[in-house]
């Protein structure tokens, strides 16, 4: 139990991290996502030093850049591109920097000589937001029906299962390749990760419909609930007041495993290409290029956006009760 | 077995691909733009051909028209002819399909190799090195997504030399693994489900035990909730392989699926929608086969 615990504190610390740090993407990343730099192109993690060539040691450090002889020491709250806080306020600041021409790509560039670091964190803006609000339309739209389904029972009932049945009948990614497939294929970022959500809300709903249906089945027929409609009370009274917290339970459970794999829907999506697309990133259009041979051949920090999806998956999987099988 | 039990679950089985096939063509008939909205921009394509074009695709048809012409294409075993190849759909897809099934085949089959040798010995040594090991291991790979496997492995081969495009081995190695912490779990919590059942405990009361215990009492009551399994584990496989492929080169139904899509290319899209599902759902009725044939008490009421 106290272990149980520990993994819940551990997994729910590393997610606000995580999403705290996607949320201030533009000051933790030191340039824009989109800034392209032909010269800089696949360049693997630039080296922190304190030694320079002349063996001298510096207390602050430095980078270096091939080709120049100078050093450009690393510095703390500098001006640099100038990006919004979430849309909204501008500003210029960045937690770290060096001076121009000199640049500092702690995680490598990829092939346009973008930063990589700065990509992970915006990407990481469009892939948790998609995968919150996918799983919030699916958990609701779940729960309306499978509410609807377990207490009025009937043709409602029949309706809702048959229908859930047809969409968990097919592969889950053909499903979700197939709705996306009725979109069209290039709309902006925005509104194609919005639509990517609605796509996945959409087909997500079948399996927190059928778990809410047997919950309410249950919860219906209590004894408190005969009474309190016998004193007169409305369905819709009995629907909230008595049959809507026991699904509570079921809720969360659901809510903790639809997000990661909603969140690796828009991944997978983004990655074969029917995603965000550029200038937009996420973290699926980030794996792309490991696709080409060529890249991660030459370029192991291609491979680092991989690690970051599988981190997350991990957290995600730390608050859900999944080791209760291990008996 | 019954044959009505069969009968009853066939028609089933139907009535979904019915309604999969009707909802995808409700889907594709709202979704803006079709396969000749490119050539609109060919100026080498004049109005009347587009029109010709159009006619000769059936493009103009009402929904129902549509729909019951490529009911008519799959009684006769073309599935509607494809766009962009201009070839009916079942001659792209039957080679592409027997190269998923080939995959997902040979998938299963040493997924569950492993899967059942490993549970059950984890279980019978229950806190042991082996099942501590068993547990971590799972633990930590089953919260790997496929598609990021998939990556990982791409990475290693191509970084040791090993990749080969068009080899089988990687894309099978990623879906054993991606299929196997799932399986080696469950059958290790059946296993120690029936080992804790008190006719358990009686039989060792009675001095059975070694392999008769095993063998006749203990593995087949745990292989019960594994049959229902099976099914679920052949639905993952369909949904992994295709990221496998698309990731790995491997000429499957998914990269024709993804490449269908990115061209609009309508009846295309249908062909691997259905045939996943036919998979799916043959999958699972060879599940609850198994399992009828397994456990005599869900005969009754059939």
């Amino acid at each position: 139990m106290k272990q149980l615990l520990l993994r819940w504190r551990l997994g729910i610390s590393s997610l606000i991290c995580l999403h705290v740090a996607v949320l201030a993407a533009g000051f933790l990343g030191p340039y824009d996502p989109t800034d392209q730099n032909r010269a800089s192109a696949l360049q693997p993690p630039t080296r922190i030093r304190f030694i320079d060539d002349q063996r001298k040691f510096h207390a602050r450090p430095f980078v270096t850049s091939p080709g120049d002889a100078r050093r450009y020491p690393l510095r703390f709250i500098v001006a640099g591109s100038k990006y919004r806080w979430l849309g909204g306020p501008s500003s210029r600041i960045h937690l770290f920097g060096v001076d121009e021409p000199g640049r500092i790509f702690l995680l490598g560039t990829d092939e346009f000589g973008r930063d990589q670091l700065s990509r992970m964190l915006w990407g990481g803006q469009v892939s948790l937001a998609t995968g919150w609000l996918a799983a919030l339309l699916a958990l609701s739209l779940g729960l309306s029906l499978g509410l609807v389904a377990g207490f009025f029972g009937g043709w409602r009932e029949a309706l809702v299962m048959r229908g859930a049945e047809l969409f968990l009948a097919l592969p889950w990614l053909y499903l979700l390749l197939a709705v996306r497939a009725f979109l069209p294929l290039s709309l902006s970022p925005w509104t194609t990760a919005l639509a990517i959500a609605l796509v996945i809300g959409f087909i997500g709903w079948a399996r927190p419909a059928r778990l809410v249906r047997g919950v309410v089945l249950s919860a219906k027929e209590r004894d408190y609930v005969y009474a309190s409609r016998g004193f007169g009370a409305s369905s819709w009274h009995l629907i909230a007041k008595h049959c809507l917290p026991e699904t509570y339970g079921v809720m969360a459970t659901q809510a903790a495993l639809l997000v990661p794999q909603f969140i690796l829907a828009e991944v997978t999506l983004s990655f074969v290409g029917l995603g965000v697309g550029d200038p937009a990133v996420s973290w699926g259009s980030l794996l792309a290029p490991i696709r080409q041979i060529a890249i991660i051949g030459s370029s192991w920090w291609m491979i680092l956006p991989a690690l970051l999806v599988i981190w997350t998956a991990w957290c995600f999987s730390l608050l859900g009760d999944n080791e209760s099988i291990d008996g | 077995m019954s044959k009505r039990y069969l009968v009853r679950r066939l028609l089933h089985a139907l009535f979904l691909l019915a309604g999969i096939s009707l909802l995808s063509f409700v889907l594709l008939e709202l979704a803006p733009g079709d396969f000749l909205g490119e050539a609109k921009l060919n100026p080498q394509l004049g109005p009347q051909t587009l029109a010709a074009l159009r006619q000769q695709y059936g493009m103009n048809q009402s929904l129902p028209q549509k729909y019951v012409r490529w009911l008519g294409s799959v009684a006769d075993g073309s599935f509607g002819v494809s766009f962009a190849y201009n070839l009916p759909v079942s001659t792209l897809l039957w080679p592409r399909a027997r190269k998923t099934l080939q995959l997902t085949l040979a998938s299963l089959f040493l997924s569950w190799l492993i899967a059942l040798p490993l549970g059950v010995w984890s279980a019978a040594g229950r806190d042991g090195w082996l099942d501590r090991g068993v547990r971590a291991a799972t633990s930590a790979l089953v919260a790997l997504p496929d598609l990021v496997l998939a990556c990982l492995v791409l990475f290693v081969a191509v970084r040791m030399g090993w990749y080969r495009s068009g080899d089988a081995a990687l894309p099978v190695t990623v879906l054993v693994l991606a299929a196997l912490p799932a399986l080696v779990r469950h059958v290790r919590s059946a296993v120690l489900d029936v080992s804790g059942q008190p006719y358990i405990r009686a039989a060792r009361s009675h001095g059975i035990s070694g392999a008769r215990l095993w063998f006749r009492w203990l593995l087949p009551a745990a292989a019960n909730p594994l049959a229902s399994l099976f099914g679920l584990s052949v639905a993952g496989l369909i949904s992994s392989s295709l990221l496998v492929e698309t990731i790995l080169g491997w000429p499957g139904l998914g990269p024709l699926f993804l490449e269908a899509i990115a061209a609009r290319d309508f009846y295309l899209v249908i062909g691997p929608v259905m045939l996943s599902a036919a998979f799916l759902i043959a999958g699972v009725l060879l599940g609850d086969l198994l399992l009828y044939a397994l456990d005599p008490r869900i005969r009754v009421d059939t």
